[in-house]
């Protein structure tokens, strides 16, 4: 990568020069006269602390006339790291749309992937204490921005300080009391009214839940219970959540809510889609036949009328593993922090060869398949599905809320969505922050599992855009938010995490992190099924070849009818159908934007179309003094859509003018048909071909 | 001939069945899913074409029809000028999507008909017999199985077609026959179907481009309206091993670079790999050097040449057709290289474009024979540069000037009726074109006058040899056979029914330099052409309907707002005093389709 030089080319070229020498010493200090002018004054959050800060810091910037640097202030706080310097923005630049919490130049800490230093032209990644200091930082960010900051005319206090700061903020493990989010309410307690009034269900009430059962007619047979009111059960399970009518309620106490089957959504025909956290593995025999017993029991309740048939599906073990998933999304991410334009143009040889190597894709395709399966049986087989996971939170979250997204037009809503989010994935007690890693506390936790689930959403927003109220921006945007310790949302493992740190005694609890957090990797797969109920549970299995057919036909059939934008969705998933969400991966690269096109280009025709429909409809309305009416002005949202580019609405216009992009590699090797390339086009007799 | 019950009762009610309605017949080929209104088959049915006269049959094919009900019914429709030439019933066609179906296969001198009543809708199959490369026979009278005597077919549509005959029916070898007679007319002194084809349609397409008025010099493809830079087109200049100058040539360069006031420089491309180009110099024809071209600068695009592009096409029709392997497509497509040659092809036309739009520089293009990658490369960069091609009839000119005009050889490069489908001569030169301008359509939904329906029927009507369009290898061939007053061109098919082929949602923005990103992160395959007969993948227009929709909504709403108006105005003048008249207040939302 930078080993190779910057703008190293595909060998055959002389290497551009890199982007330092662009900018030398004097011209630096003409500069930096200049922004001792027109700083940029730092903006702190409510309980926002500045923590260290160096001057005379370059931001590199790669534009059309190669690579540059602007001179500013790089500074750390405990909410972000931020550059504060004079960007050489347009009149006509000047984003219209802009993140009000985040900046161009910001990056939250716990947005920040991995930190490299450059050491004589050699990237290096860097953690704990260092001996040397680097000349150049480069900072990849779980958004999948890159920045790439110069510190070689920076004094050398400065950069110990900084660098080591910023090391120490975002990478060394941090306490739950410490995330930024409460100091930031603290100090916002005062100045907020109670909030907006929600149309997101929240599910922290057992009047939510009613609701719910009683919108997808589930109330007749399954009930919802306070069992766990206080978490006096289980600090795994919500306050509220709902169970069959005929499952005692002491059931639910005996194993900390292991082994209950707890309802998620139910089907149209009455069928009901459930999960269950499985019992962790057991050595011990009495325990295993107590446990054995208990389920026997639990499945006798739920087998009998008036439940129908029930259907159980193992995640654990028989679908992807979530370090399958890790070790994908790794690959995958690093196809977009691209550092250079020649890294750029490199890759862009082999990509799909690339793109498959990282599994990611297929990974989608997996559950987005899944979910039609379970669809299959709900829909067709008029079963109940049951899913079961080790601890009902991970792949559980995601082929449940695929199901109802799918399945349930309201999932489609936006506000549909968040309630969705809200009950599978929040009261669901999805481990978001293991799962992200926000403490920094185990990199092993650390699995894009939210994010695969909005990635499968977005393959079915790009393939059905009109079955849904919210567009791919708010999916891009929302994956953003997981690493804004502002909103609450996205930075506990639990209810009872979030409870016992928001509501109650806030900031003085002393608090064990690791309390409610699994106390088990999920490396070790639970053989929970095979052990306990053996036989008898691969009787209600599907043998897959037949589970193979009903999908196809299933599958086959939905796609050769009308698409019912209202009704069942089933996404398409042969291998070209399933694509790179381009919009939250490229946003950032210059190299890939495309100036007056892209989706954008049809959003703004769209949004443009609306408006006309709209304001004619009032000229028609206000008929009676239709003759006074202003002409119709300002009609696009959007001022300039010429130069609106792909990148929109998160980048600026990287590339002011509009000079194309050239791809700077030529061939690659032909293989086998090197004979054929070297022919004319003219005059060849290649007989049999 | 053995009836069935079930035929007798499907025959007493003719009159619903027949004629097929449009509707039905252009979502039913090929392509068994209702919603694919896109995938129309190549041929085009105006409802007074359907009619299938009696007049149309030979005499022994009457008797056949007379007796078989259920065989009228699975009968073709006919265009003017169309005729029956062959019959079977009970034949099989092997659908790899849906399974094998029985029905009646017919062949005219313009198609390949395929329809069961087995199913409902039933299903058909139509084809052009131009789409043709080849047709072989599979099975001997002694084969064993079921379906396996009958004929393949493979087509040049990215499909094979595969019939299986009834061995003791004795119905394949007519079949045979008949279509290697009428899908190879060149090969068998018969004329193509378009010297047959008698449609007559409003707008005359042979009109639509006069040379005169397009150009102003021999070669001169496109002049820049601020800078009078210039795009210029020639094959490779006679260089030669020894170096020998032509003085001709020189000169011509020299005029080009004084006719530009802004640069004296010039930029010549040469489409090669700069290795072909050496290779070629040893044998006469070759590339520019530099010092006897003074301020000229010479640039290599490295793009392939017609044999590696139609090895890849092969490579990529096995991947593709009939089934696509789920877990290994992104490797498999990368291995055919076809994306990668659009991406070359689209970098060396921004590399061209940018020449001219910022370097205020004309340039040269050429490539070895100077009418497959220069017309690639020259047609591109005026599609970057310049709106009016976007249009539709600005599109229709352009393929006109750059590839009829100048010459393109598609006699050669397609093989119309030519049944030597080895020949080393065919590539998909022109297929590659549309593919880059499709790809730009992905990038600037909105820049194009014209959808995807509109490529894909200049595609399917590149090999149906039901227009003039594409026949011939050049201007003069053309002159000779009298194609403009013999057949009928595409345009004016396209033409008379613009609204099939208009995008929805084309803001016209006919100044604006257009700069697809030529990188694989953006390069798609087009599976609305390339995997259209899998009914499995999804088609794109019900979304652009919905546009339509707005559009319908926003014309019915302005015309409500203009009577209004015009109601006021004329009350409020009755009432005098008011000066505002209609003109005034006129609404200024412009209406764009």
């Amino acid at each position: 990568m930078l080993g190779k030089g910057v703008g190293g080319g595909g060998g055959s070229k002389a290497p551009k020069p890199s982007f330092v020498s662009y900018v030398r010493p004097e011209e630096i200090h003409t500069n930096e006269k200049e922004v001792a002018e027109k700083e940029v004054t730092l903006h702190l959050l409510p309980g926002e602390q500045l923590l260290c800060e160096a001057s005379t810091v370059l931001k590199c910037i790669q534009d059309d006339s190669g690579q540059h640097g602007i001179c500013g202030k790089l500074v750390c706080t405990d909410f972000k790291i931020a550059f504060l310097g004079e960007e050489s923005t347009l009149d006509d630049n000047e984003p219209q749309f802009k993140n009000k919490l985040i900046g161009e130049n910001d990056i939250t800490l716990h947005c920040v992937d991995q930190i490299y230093g450059v050491f004589d032209e050699k990237k290096k990644p860097l953690f704990g204490q260092l001996k040397k200091y680097p000349e150049k930082l480069i900072i990849h960010c779980k958004d999948l921005r890159v920045f790439h900051f110069c510190l070689r005319y920076t004094k050398e206090e400065e950069v110990k300080r900084i660098v080591s700061g910023i090391i120490h903020h975002t990478q060394a493990p941090k306490l739950l009391k410490r995330l930024f989010l409460f100091s930031y309410a603290t100090a916002k307690q005062n100045s907020t009214a109670t909030g907006p009034t929600h149309q997101t269900v929240m599910f922290d009430t057992i009047k939510d839940w009613h609701w719910e059962l009683e919108r997808t007619k589930g109330n007749i047979k399954y009930k919802a219970v306070s069992a766990n009111e206080g978490y006096k059960v289980c600090e795994k399970l919500p306050a509220y959540f709902v169970v069959p009518v005929s499952l005692p309620e002491e059931d639910i106490s005996c194993f900390q809510g292991r082994g209950i089957p707890i309802w998620c959504w139910s089907c149209h025909n009455g069928c009901a889609l459930l999960k269950m956290s499985a019992f962790p593995k057991e050595q011990d025999e009495s325990n295993l036949q107590i446990q054995k017993a208990f389920l026997d029991g639990i499945y006798k309740t739920i087998h009998n009328p008036p439940y129908e048939t029930l259907k159980t599906e193992d995640l654990s073990n028989s679908f992807i593993s979530l370090q399958e998933i890790q070790t994908s999304y790794s690959k995958f991410k690093q196809l977009f922090l691209i550092d250079n334009s020649s890294e750029f143009w490199d890759t862009d040889v082999k990509w799909f060869s690339l793109l498959e190597s990282s599994n990611w894709l297929d990974i989608i395709r997996r559950c987005l398949k899944k979910a039609i399966e379970v669809i299959e049986c709900l829909e067709v087989q008029n079963t109940n599905v049951l899913l079961i996971e080790e601890n009902a939170s991970d792949l559980c979250c995601i082929i449940s809320s695929l199901v109802q997204v799918m399945m349930d037009p309201y999932c489609r809503t936006r506000f549909g969505f968040q309630s969705l989010i809200q009950k599978e994935w929040i009261m669901g007690g999805h481990c978001f922050l293991d799962r992200c890693n926000h403490l920094r506390q185990n990199d092993k936790e650390e699995v894009p599992v939210f994010l695969l689930f909005l990635d499968c959403v977005w393959q079915l927003v790009q393939q059905y855009p009109p079955a849904f109220e919210f567009t791919e921006t708010y999916l891009t945007v929302l994956s953003d938010s997981l690493y804004i310790p502002i909103f609450s949302t996205f930075f506990f493992n639990s209810p009872y995490q979030k409870d016992a740190n928001v509501h109650q005694r806030q900031l003085s609890l002393p608090l064990n992190p690791n309390k409610s957090s699994p106390k088990r990797g999920f490396f070790e797969t639970d053989h929970l099924i095979k052990n306990l109920l053996g036989k008898r549970i691969s009787k209600l299995i599907n043998s897959s070849d037949e589970l193979h057919d009903n999908f196809r036909e299933f599958y086959d059939s939905w796609h050769s009818k009308i698409v019912d934008y209202h009704g069942l969705l089933l996404p398409h998933i042969e291998g070209p159908e399933i694509k790179v969400w381009a919009q939250r991966c490229l946003r950032w690269i210059p190299e890939a934007q495309i100036l007056g096109g892209s989706p954008v280009a049809i959003m703004n025709k769209v949004l443009e179309m609306m408006e006309e429909v709209q304001s004619l409809q009032k000229k028609i309305d206000e008929k009676h003094n239709s003759l006074m009416a202003p002409p119709l002005d300002g009609l696009s949202l959007l001022r300039k859509p010429a130069r609106l580019s792909s990148l929109f609405p998160f980048a600026l216009l990287q590339r002011h003018s509009s000079k194309p992009v050239l791809p700077t590699n030529s061939w690659k090797t032909l293989g086998d048909e090197e004979d054929l390339a070297k022919q004319e086009d003219e005059f060849v007799d290649l007989g049999d071909v | 001939m053995e009836k069935s019950s079930s035929c007798e009762s499907l025959g007493s009610q003719p009159a619903a069945a027949r004629p097929p309605s449009v509707d039905s017949l252009s979502s039913a080929s090929t392509s068994h899913s209702d919603h694919s209104a896109h995938i129309k088959s190549a041929s085009v049915i105006s409802s007074d074409s359907i009619s299938t006269s009696a007049d149309n049959f030979s005499p022994d094919l009457r008797v056949l029809r007379e007796t078989n009900k259920l065989a009228e019914m699975e009968e073709p429709p006919l265009l003017p000028g169309e005729n029956i030439k062959d019959m079977a019933k009970d034949v099989t066609y092997i659908c790899p999507f849906t399974g094998a179906v029985r029905g009646t296969l017919t062949v005219t001198n313009y198609r390949l008909y395929f329809k069961s009543m087995e199913r409902d809708p039933p299903f058909v199959l139509d084809a052009s017999l131009g789409v043709i490369s080849r047709v072989e026979k599979i099975g001997g009278a002694s084969s064993r199985g079921e379906n396996s005597y009958g004929l393949e077919t493979v087509c040049k549509d990215i499909r094979n077609l595969r019939f299986a005959h009834k061995p003791e029916g004795r119905t394949r070898r007519s079949i045979f026959e008949n279509l290697m007679k009428y899908a190879f007319p060149v090969s068998n002194n018969l004329p193509l179907f378009a010297f047959e084809y008698k449609e007559v349609f409003s707008e005359n397409g042979w009109k639509l481009y006069d040379p005169l008025l397009e150009y102003r010099r021999q070669v001169l493809s496109w002049i820049h309206p601020e800078s009078q830079a210039t795009i210029t087109r020639c094959s490779q200049p006679m260089v030669g091993v020894s170096g020998k100058r032509s003085k001709e040539d020189e000169k011509y360069l020299q005029a080009i670079m004084d006719s530009n006031a802004q640069s004296h420089k010039i930029f010549i491309f040469d489409a090669r790999p700069s290795v072909n180009a050496v290779a070629n110099k040893a044998k006469g024809g070759g590339y520019e050097s530099e010092d006897a071209y003074q301020n000229a600068e010479l640039v290599f695009l490295d793009i392939h040449n017609i044999h590696v592009m139609r090895e890849s096409l092969r490579k990529l029709k096995e991947i593709v057709y009939p089934n696509i392997e789920e877990t290994h497509w992104l490797s498999n497509l990368e291995s055919t290289h076809w994306l990668e040659h659009i991406k070359l092809i689209l970098a060396g036309a921004l590399r061209i474009a940018d020449k001219v739009e910022s370097g205020k520089t004309s340039v040269v293009v050429h490539c070895s024979d100077g009418w497959d990658r220069t017309a690639q490369l020259t047609s591109l960069a005026m599609l970057m540069l310049d709106g009016y091609y976007r249009t539709i009839r600005g599109f229709e000119i352009l393929v006109e000037k750059e590839w009829l005009s100048f010459g393109h050889r598609f006699q050669l490069r397609i093989g119309h009726g030519d049944k030597n489908h080895a020949d080393a001569d065919r590539s998909p030169v022109f297929l590659q074109f549309i593919d880059c301008v499709w790809q730009m359509t992905r990038q600037f939904p909105t820049a194009f006058e014209f959808n995807e329906y509109f490529l894909i029927t200049i595609l399917d009507h590149l090999y149906s040899c039901l227009f003039g369009t594409f026949l011939c290898s050049s201007e003069q061939q053309r002159g000779k056979e009298n194609l403009l007053k013999r057949t009928v061109s595409l345009w004016s098919y396209i033409n008379s029914q613009l609204e099939d082929f208009t995008n929805p949602l084309y803001v016209s923005y006919s100044n604006h330099v257009l700069y697809p990103v030529a990188s694989m992160r953006h390069l798609e395959l087009w599976v609305g052409y390339y995997i259209r007969w899998n009914p499995r993948m999804k088609p794109q227009e019900p979304i652009h309907s919905r546009y339509k929709e707005l559009l319908a909504k926003r014309a019915e709403l302005q015309k409500k707002v203009e009577e209004l108006q015009r109601e006021i105005s004329s009350r409020s003048s009755s009432s005098s005093e008011r000066a505002g008249s209609p003109a005034q207040c006129a609404t200024p939302v412009q209406t764009v389709v």
